[in-house]
């Protein structure tokens, strides 16, 4: 056990897996870079944020394969291979380059098992980084899991912490249906004990970071921690919160997130996607067909507006959920009076 | 060219049944009992056949919507095929895929595909895991001139060549993506891309079956020596519309009489085997009657088969969930 940074454990489940199992591969653009470059310098990058760095060296260029910036042929390349007999992890880069291969991910990998009469098994992994918070503006910093939640057939996961990284990246790579995986491009450099050893955690089985009385919190990737920092503010205003981390959107834990609003009878969603159709809207139908009798309150969303994701900083921080507008929604379901018929 | 008697007699029997097969969809389709859509691949067989006839079930290929010729010359079984087009359970997707995403991984068939250009990148894949596991397979992406356009298939074309897989690109030209003729769709040539990619660049007639065996055999034998990927262009006419039902009016009159009558890869096959000694017309008539009695007793057992049911419906859409 030692301090870890989320991009360290990422490194580090892709390092573990590639030793235990020799079809697993890596292939992404610039996931060594370095080829073709006159300084003769290979891993020189080791992807575009340092998280593949090592592997290129440890492991040689027929597992850790550079690729044109070509997404559709290195996505549908991976789901080729995943389908017949490699396991290969294809890092996207940037989630918002789906836009470039998303029909190898959705009619092709995410349909084979179903359209195939259940005789194909594609154990592919697709890495990407996701969300804003970075200045990146409204074509890198997109937070598309609903987009893929919606897709039959993938699995979505997004860790919210390093240790969460490693265990779910394990699982993933292990996994024989196609998954995607999202990092939170602002979470790379966060650290917090993670084991050396390898260990799995299982799709579908949500995390409660905390348990309380008052209010359910369901927040996804990054914006767990932003819950957990306004459930210590609420706390010390007498206020106590759970927090439900799902982990995965794609199996989703309907029945931790049900017993927990059974038992505080208010619900909050703390979700950075577009609005429309996304996880908030989605736990919101559950939780009004499956729980409505257990409701004390209606449902609060903490979400950005229908929007792209902006540029500048001012404009960025009122885009995004952050701790003060999780605590603002919280204290407004505690408030919230149910009006009597006459 | 030294062909092997078995080879000759397999390769007629696997484009007659093709014909047959597609042959009898045209008349069932038109009854209504057939669901969804068909695409046909008469007058391509020799295509097909041509190329599979040079890799056995340790190859992958993949196919297009006009999916049934290659699964036939794949060796996916007829019967389970014909169910899975009338939706059936027996199906060889269990009634879930249909004429589009008929598939078979345990022959090598990794789906036609309902989406043009959905392949090539798929057999880079493939091609990989050849290439990494060492298994001496080739991959073999089957594409129209429709699909050679797409940006799919020119990234599979770039990407072959920069990893040096063992794959090769067979464009089917038959002249018309859908409605719309190559001759308008097609900028430049299919030589000058592949050249442009810096691969081989083969072409052959379509429907000459020995045409299309030599020439993809080279092609196919290039890649599998770990030479890299090659561009097959085999030329031909299709005999049917884009799918069942379309009129053909784009298509001047007389141009499918025309490719019926002088270029149709059984009647060619059977006269230059029975022309030089190969083959005796009656061994031919014996695969025409058996392949008769097998496309026959597919419908019926298609037709009787029974069909998914409610559990169907949510199965198999995870390995695990």
């Amino acid at each position: 056990m030692s301090k870890k940074s989320y991009r360290q454990a990422i490194n580090e489940a892709l390092r573990l897996e590639m030793r235990r199992d020799p079809r697993v591969i890596i292939m992404g653009e610039d996931v060594a870079g370095g080829q073709g470059g006159t300084s003769g310098v290979v891993d020189a990058w080791g992807g575009v944020l340092g998280v593949t760095k090592g592997l290129y060296t440890e492991f040689g260029p027929e597992r850790v394969l550079d690729t044109p910036i070509t997404e559709a042929s290195y996505i549908g390349a991976a789901a080729g291979a995943a389908a017949t007999g490699l396991r290969p992890v294809a890092e996207l880069m940037f989630v918002d380059f789906v836009g470039c291969c998303l029909d190898q991910i959705m009619n092709q990998a995410a349909k084979f098992r179903y359209m195939f009469g259940g005789k194909a098994r594609t154990p592919l992994v697709i890495r990407a980084m996701f969300g804003a918070g970075f200045n990146a503006a409204a074509q890198h910093s997109q937070a598309l899991y609903p987009l893929f939640t919606h897709i039959p057939g993938l699995k979505v996961v997004i860790p919210s912490s390093p240790y969460e990284a490693k265990g779910l990246l394990i699982e993933a790579i292990r996994d024989d249906d196609p998954v995607i995986f999202l990092e939170h491009k602002v979470m790379y450099d966060d650290e917090e004990d993670v084991p050396d050893e390898s260990y799995t955690i299982p799709f579908g089985e949500a995390n409660l970071t905390r348990e309380g009385d008052d209010v359910t919190i369901v927040a996804f990737g990054r914006m767990v921690k932003l819950a957990n920092e306004a459930a210590d503010k609420l706390e010390r205003q007498g206020i106590s919160c759970t927090v439900i981390d799902p982990r995965t959107t794609s199996p989703l834990d309907r029945d931790t997130i049900l017993d927990c609003v059974a038992d505080t009878g208010r619900l909050v969603i703390v979700d950075e996607s577009s609005p429309r159709c996304n996880m908030a809207a989605d736990v919101s139908a559950l939780v009004a067909e499956e729980a409505f009798d257990a409701l004390k309150a209606p449902i609060r969303r903490v979400i950005p507006p229908h929007t792209p994701v902006p540029f500048a900083s001012v404009l960025e921080a009122l885009y995004l959920p952050d701790a003060a507008k999780i605590e603002a929604a919280v204290k407004a379901v505690m408030n919230h009076k149910v009006t009597e018929a006459a | 060219m030294q062909i092997a008697r078995e080879t000759l007699l397999r390769s007629y029997r696997a484009m007659r049944t093709i014909r047959d097969f597609e042959e009898r969809l045209h008349v069932e389709f038109a009854t209504g009992e057939i669901p969804g859509f068909v695409h046909l691949y008469c007058g391509e067989e020799a295509s097909g056949v041509g190329v599979c006839a040079n890799l056995t079930d340790n190859d992958t290929i993949s196919s297009t919507h006009r999916g049934h010729g290659h699964c036939i010359a794949k060796g996916v079984e007829v019967s389970g095929m014909m169910a899975e087009i009338y939706g059936k359970s027996t199906g060889v997707c269990r009634g879930k895929g249909g004429s589009m995403h008929i598939a078979d991984l345990s022959r090598g068939m990794l789906g036609a595909n309902g989406i043009v250009g959905g392949g090539p990148p798929l057999m880079c894949g493939a091609a990989l895991s050849h290439k990494l596991l060492k298994d001496g397979g080739v991959a073999v992406a089957f594409y129209g001139d429709g699909a050679s356009n797409e940006g799919s298939t020119l990234e599979s074309l770039n990407l072959a060549t920069v990893w040096k897989l063992p794959v090769v690109f067979v464009v089917e030209d038959n002249g018309y993506g859908e409605a719309t003729g190559s001759s308008f769709a097609v900028a430049g040539t299919q030589k000058a891309r592949a050249e442009g990619f810096g691969m081989p660049y083969m072409e052959c007639d379509g429907s000459d079956f020995f045409a299309v065996y030599q020439t993809a055999g080279e092609a196919i034998a290039h890649a599998r020596a770990g030479n890299g990927p090659v561009m097959l262009h085999v030329h031909l006419a299709r005999w049917y519309g884009h799918f069942e039902g379309d009129a053909m009016t784009y298509r001047a009159a007389g141009e499918v009489a025309e490719a019926k009558r002088d270029h149709d890869c059984l009647e060619l096959f059977r006269k230059k085997v029975t022309e030089a000694g190969l083959l005796e017309h009656s061994e031919l008539d014996a695969i025409d009657e058996a392949v008769r009695d097998e496309i026959e007793s597919s419908v019926i057992a298609a037709k009787a088969a029974p069909l998914p049911g409610p559990a169907d419906l949510l199965a198999d859409v995870y390995v695990r969930y």
